[in-house]
């Protein structure tokens, strides 16, 4: 472990940076999460063609480009200060990293390389009504036929399930939870886009009547792998906060510096000095949470990956709502908006701040894994 | 738990580190794990033979140069020892001040022959030293400094007093920054002395804190003397002489402490199964929230020192690290004396504070020394954020 980010991995991050800024300005940002589509198509098949950042972190065997989570997690956090409104937490955080995990190696090899590629979006149903994100939560049922599977049940709070071709769907059979894939245009799926809060990134209700599907991995053992799974895309949640906070806190910290009230800079007065040092010094910490889950992540050690997804999940949602908020507060009646970015943010943190289980959930996951 | 790799270069150091401290952290020492800190005195004679076994190993002023009789190592020598260090649980080292801040002081700004008659002395535990920075009516406004110093022949005249000293009972030398220039204001006119306190001019009288312990002093200057070639940096320049030691200490002391605050929160962790207190959601969500800001503290410290291994200069954390640390230290204090509850209360004969009483007490020191949270919180507002600064001095 070195705690540090390499010179390539900057290279990475000044390299997605630029892009972003070229295509994720924020002018862009109010453009698609307003509009219909949820994403740009075109933004997307280049950010897989041109810099491969869909199948960053998977191996090349399954037409990745086999970096590790240190990258990734870089990518992230560039895509969180840039609000990118793309499926890209979904198709590679979640569905990726399920898939990986699942063990099924066929599967991994038909479904990751269109990933990859770009042409496939992805992503994982796993809550239900009770939004619950536990084992106990999964009540949508399989059940055989033939030598196949079919689906029924409802699954809600689907982050891009209404612009996913492909469906990883947990659910549940005689022999406890499995793991399923769905083709978007199977028989059976009725599909609805749920309009959400944070409009920049998209939820639906996905509901299942007989849909056929294909078993991933072996029956009734997915839950490790789902839970697995999550602890990385915690982590990468993580650091995509970070950099949403980050960039919150600069534009506040930018307006502290150029606002006159009083004859003064209002950043010159120590109430918004020392409440944009309280947010820095809170972001900081932050950034060591998530940063200590990718170098976890990047180690291997299972032990290490539970408490450092816990923590960073935690500790990273709970910063960038305060920084979010914060950032409002600094900006005063202006911040309060439509017009002014900073609701952007808050509302990006507020629906990361409970998109994979609340701080509540991933405390007591935290509980759990220092057997406490 | 994840660890920094230090690569194989300085694996035998290691292994030296930790042999020597294997075989002499024994007996007295031994039973004096975790104890002191840096305004703690507790066991103060077992601490100061400790850091004489120290000096007597080669331990002290690893990385100052030979010809001082220091060791002459790199930074990543320092950082593994003071890592290995702190993982045995030594003591606290009683002469933490004029390691970590006067001796690289003197190394970077004084002169030759101040080198050479002092460093020596440091490094083998035969002068204490205490900081006469602070006054009465200068705390956190440093630069309001109002002891002043008049040459009279080839001695400076010193007239004033100063507050907080830490050690000061047991200090041989004082290094005290004073007016030098009795016309100048603020930064100005500033010189850094080293005045011997062995002399019928220097008074030095201890505080006691609010823990019940007198490890501050206070020291009043009535035509002390000393001599004219005794200053640190140039004539005037006392300012940055001191600035350059505020630096150092912000950047040295993080590493052992959070290491002994992991160690505090494993046994608040057993105090807390112990009572029952697991299952209570509150007390539970509290100390979760304990345990993550401890290892929070970790990383941030990793971050730190791994840039500083790559020569680079480290980022904001290195900049908030201070306040998050005592912020979150002092709350796990809060924390441990609610959970003890009700036996919290009673003290042993003679103002007997237990572990975590003590603990809570010293640690309400640690938002103020070292740079106030305010005054952190102005140093990240300016200098990490680019914030302006607050209004002038009326």
């Amino acid at each position: 472990m070195d705690f540090s980010f390499s010179e390539e991995q900057e290279e990475l991050r000044k390299v997605v940076r630029s892009f972003l800024a070229a295509h994720s300005a924020e002018t862009d940002v109010r453009r698609i999460s307003e509009g219909a589509e949820g994403y740009d198509r075109q933004v997307w098949r280049r950010m897989a063609g041109e810099l491969g950042l869909q199948g960053l972190a998977v191996p090349e065997e399954y037409g990745g480009a086999g970096f590790g989570y240190p990258e990734l997690g870089v990518v992230f956090e560039e895509m969180g200060r840039a609000l990118l409104c793309a499926p890209y937490f979904s198709s590679v955080a979640l569905a990726a990293e399920v898939l990986l995990r699942s063990g099924d190696e066929l599967a991994a090899k038909d479904l990751l390389p269109g990933i990859c590629a770009g042409t496939t979006v992805a992503t994982l149903a796993l809550t239900e009504e009770s939004g619950l994100w536990t084992e106990d939560g999964v009540s949508l049922s399989a059940a055989r036929t033939g030598d196949g599977w079919t689906l029924s049940g409802v699954k809600t709070y689907v982050p891009d399930g209404h612009l996913a071709d492909l469906l990883l769907v947990v659910a549940r059979g005689q022999n406890g939870v499995s793991l399923f894939a769905v083709d978007a245009t199977a028989p059976g799926l009725t599909r609805t886009r749920l309009p959400t809060l944070d409009q920049t990134r998209e939820q639906a209700r996905l509901e299942f009547e007989g849909t056929p599907a294909r078993l991933i991995g072996s029956s009734g053992t997915a839950w490790p792998v789902i839970e697995r799974a999550l602890a990385t895309a915690g982590i990468l949640l993580a650091a995509e906060q970070v950099g949403s906070a980050a960039s919150t806190l600069a534009t506040a910290v930018e307006y502290a510096k150029a606002r006159v009230q009083y004859g003064r800079p209002i950043g010159s007065f120590q109430g918004i000095k020392h409440l944009c040092a309280d947010l820095l010094t809170e972001l900081e910490s932050a950034r060591s949470a998530a940063y200590g889950g990718l170098w976890a992540l990047q180690s291997g050690d299972e032990q290490e990956i539970r408490v450092a997804a816990a923590l960073a999940q935690v500790y990273c949602s709970e910063t960038f709502t305060r920084v979010a908020a914060g950032s409002i507060q600094v900006h005063g009646a202006i911040g309060f908006t439509w017009e002014h970015p900073a609701h952007l943010y808050f509302k990006r943190a507020k629906s990361t701040e409970v998109l994979l289980g609340s701080p509540a959930h991933h405390r007591e996951l935290l509980a759990a894994a220092l057997g406490l | 738990m994840m660890e920094l790799q230090f690569g194989a270069e300085v694996e035998d150091f290691r292994d030296e580190v930790r042999t020597w401290l294997a075989e002499h952290l024994v007996g007295e020492f031994a039973e004096h794990r975790g104890v002191g800190g840096p305004t703690d005195g507790e066991a103060w004679e077992v601490r100061l033979a400790w850091d004489r076994e120290l000096s007597a190993g080669g331990w002290l002023g690893l990385g100052w140069p030979r010809e001082y009789g220091g060791r002459g190592l790199g930074l990543l020598e320092e950082i593994v020892f003071e890592y290995e260090y702190a993982r045995s649980g030594a003591p606290y080292r009683a002469t933490g001040n004029a390691l970590d801040l006067l001796g690289p002081m003197l190394i970077a700004m004084g002169s030759e022959e101040q080198k050479q008659r002092f460093i020596p002395r440091i490094l083998a535990v035969e002068e204490l030293w205490g900081q006469g920075f602070s006054e009465p009516g200068a705390g956190s406004d440093l630069a309001s400094v109002r002891t002043r110093a008049e040459l009279d022949g080839d001695e400076w005249v010193l007239n004033g007093q100063k507050v907080w000293t830490t050690f000061g009972m047991q200090a041989d030398w004082l290094y005290v920054l004073c007016r030098t220039d009795p016309d100048s204001t603020r930064h100005k006119g500033l010189s850094m002395l080293l005045v011997p306190t062995d002399q019928p001019g220097v008074e030095i009288r201890p505080i006691r804190s609010l823990a019940g312990q007198d490890e501050f002093t206070e020291v009043f200057f009535t035509d002390a003397r000393t001599r004219a070639d005794l200053v640190v940096g140039d004539v005037g320049q006392g300012w940055r002489t001191a600035m350059g030691t505020l630096g150092i200490e912000r950047g040295a002391t993080l590493l052992p402490a959070q290491l002994a605050y992991e160690r505090e929160m494993d046994a608040l962790l057993e105090l807390a199964r112990e009572r029952g207190a697991l299952t209570d959601p509150m007390h539970r969500r509290s100390l979760l929230d304990a345990w993550m800001s401890v290892r929070i503290m970790r990383t941030t410290n990793l971050r730190t020192v791994a840039e500083l291994l790559q020569g680079r200069t480290p980022g904001a954390q290195a900049t908030t690290a201070k306040l998050y640390a005592s912020t979150n230290h002092q709350r796990m204090g809060h924390l441990a004396m609610q959970i003890e509850g009700a036996a919290g209360q009673i003290v042993a004969d003679g103002y007997g504070l237990d572990v975590r009483q003590r603990s809570l007490l010293i640690s309400l020191a640690e938002t103020i020394y070292g740079g106030a949270s305010e005054v952190q919180r102005n140093i990240i507002g300016e200098k990490v954020l680019g914030l302006p600064r607050d209004p002038k001095p009326l």
